[in-house]
């Protein structure tokens, strides 16, 4: 059986790869290519928060009893990487190749945190606290559209 | 479930880290600038300059960059801030900004009244730091990073117990039987244990984050730490078997870490251009080419100067390029992250590249091997010495110049409300 932290884990590695390719078309200044992965790298990243704010998220809350805790600071850290998004669309749709990469830069380090965060801490207590109820959080974040 | 202290909260305040980071050249510029005003320190590596210099090195540049990005990370990678941030830091970062020149000067001219001195701040210093991160890493997750972190804190607090026993013997308070054993053991506590596990501790998260490369193997990290943790013991014993089998044991893992680390680089998936992995990659070169040099020493195999080569090659070959490329990701990071919480996300706040342009640390990045060329070659070629020591102060204050900077752009851009 997949854990929770496994399946998510492996999700975030996914969209850095997104990343990484957007990134890469910026430094090679190939636009349309550049255009299509970040508009994915988007998509990736939309689902994924809304796999832990729609599904993870609540059933920690409910579990825990802690609804201004942990998770709070997470959908924090989320409505910030979605600013930055916003601002790479931008330097995107101006060809700001340095622009895009400041922000790249800074949106990495991040995401890369907030990362960390969850996979050290926050995953390994929903794996103990939601233990039971597991498979079926699962297949709910399956069932969440791309 | 979250014990006490366990936080998802960010970084300390902006002010906790800066203090150490922007401190943290000053010592090298002394470092540098000393050893081009005495270059008398390549004649052996016990003369006193050598000593003084290596000091300048250690404690005032590598331990206030060390100390700053501890303070940083404990949050990030074990969710553990340090307790009482504000205080720890103004202690530690004060002993260490006092205390270190003290010694240095202390070293250099065998005052004791300043050996007292340095030795005194700075055992305050590090005792005050060591003690804030026990209390932190007790309550931490256990993972291979904060091991890591526990036995680089513990190997810290071996170094500064074995150096304040040299220090009290340099007074004149005591007379060890073997000083030659005490020093051997402060040098492979200090470098290998402190520099070596904490780097080794540290590259683990900040080298797949940074590159978005594949992770370090879990079963590696976890013999790394273990090997470190059995080795350095082992060979702080009188000459045995036992004693070469540590040296060893300890050698090879540095040596695996460094080379798993531009294996792993190269497999990295972002092709943008990045001068803390060029910074890196100098860094795990030199470390290699140290530990090999210092063994072929232990053994004999090569005459003095080499050891000085060793010296150089790990401190600032490896050392101080690994350090300096952190820096040019922390302290851009925590400028945008902390004007970001001040006044929240708005479109044309600087960027982290604002903060630090790569053509700038580029050119820094070029001193710095310049300086390292010009060092490693001079204690066999003397004439290499005083431009070695001038580089290595020129990139020292470019380094801290790029740093302020980062900082002005900080509070312009923060009193501008942008």
């Amino acid at each position: 059986m997949t854990s929770l932290s496994h399946f998510l884990s492996t999700d975030h590695s996914h969209c850095d790869d997104v990343f990484a390719a957007a990134e890469n078309a910026v430094v090679a200044k190939d636009w349309a290519r550049a255009q299509t992965e970040f508009q994915r790298f988007l998509d990736e990243m939309k689902h994924h928060f809304a796999m832990e704010e729609d599904v993870l998220f609540p059933a920690f809350e409910t579990h825990t009893g802690m609804s201004g805790g942990p998770t709070s600071v997470m959908r924090g850290e989320h409505e910030q990487m979605n600013e930055v998004f916003a601002a790479m669309r931008d330097a995107l749709a101006h060809q700001d190749g340095n622009g895009y990469l400041g922000l790249s830069e800074t949106l990495l380090m991040l995401m890369r945190q907030h990362n960390l965060k969850e996979e050290n801490i926050l995953y390994p207590m929903a794996d103990q606290a939601l233990s039971g109820q597991a498979d079926a959080l699962l297949t709910r974040m399956g069932e969440i559209p791309h | 479930m979250i014990g006490p202290g366990l936080s998802l909260e960010q970084a300390p305040p902006f002010s906790v880290p800066l203090r150490f980071f922007l401190s943290a050249p000053l010592f090298l510029f002394a470092a540098g600038l000393g050893a081009a005003l005495s270059p008398d320190w390549t004649a052996t590596p016990l003369a006193s300059a050598t000593l003084a210099l290596t000091h300048l090195v250690t404690l005032g540049f590598l331990g206030m960059a060390m100390l700053g990005a501890m303070s940083q990370m404990l949050p990030v990678v074990a969710g553990a801030p340090l307790p009482n941030a504000r205080l720890v830091a103004w202690v530690s970062h004060l002993g260490l900004l006092l205390g270190t020149p003290c010694l240095a000067l202390g070293l250099y001219s065998g005052e004791a009244v300043l050996l007292m001195a340095g030795s005194s701040l700075i055992g305050l210093s590090l005792l005050v730091f060591l003690g804030a991160v026990g209390l932190a890493l007790m309550r931490a997750q256990v993972s291979d990073t904060t091991q890591a972190m526990r036995l680089a804190a513990f190997t810290l607090g071996v170094t500064l117990f074995l150096g304040l026993g040299m220090a009290s013997w340099l007074i004149g308070q005591w007379a060890p039987e073997a000083p030659l054993d005490w020093l051997t053991s402060h040098v492979l506590w200090g470098l290998g244990g402190w520099i070596g596990v904490l780097v080794m501790g540290s590259a683990w998260q900040v080298v797949p984050m940074l590159q978005l490369t594949p992770p370090y193997p879990p079963r590696l990290t976890r013999w790394l730490w273990r090997a470190m943790l059995v080795g350095l013991p082992l060979a702080t014993l009188a000459p045995s078997p036992w004693r070469d089998a540590g040296q060893v044991m300890a050698a090879l893992a540095l040596i695996t870490f460094a080379v798993t680390t531009l294996r792993l680089q190269s497999q990295r998936k972002r092709k943008v251009e990045d001068v803390t992995l060029d910074f890196w990659r100098v860094g795990m070169v030199c470390l290699i080419a140290a530990v090999l040099l210092a063994m072929a020493r232990i053994r004999g195999v090569l005459p003095e100067a080499w050891t000085l080569l060793a010296g150089l090659l790990f401190l600032i070959g490896f050392a101080t390029s690994v350090v300096t490329g952190m820096l040019y990701k922390i302290v851009p990071f925590m400028a945008w992250f902390h004007l970001q919480a001040r006044v929240g996300f708005k479109r044309g706040q600087p960027s982290m590249r604002d903060y630090l342009p790569e053509t700038r640390a580029r050119g820094q990045y070029r001193a710095h091997l310049a300086a390292l060329f010009c060092l490693l070659a001079s204690p066999f070629q003397p004439l290499f010495t005083i431009p070695g020591g001038l580089l290595l102060a020129g990139s020292a204050a470019w380094l801290g110049w790029n740093l302020l900077q980062a900082q002005r752009l900080y509070h312009q851009a923060g009193a501008a409300g942008c």
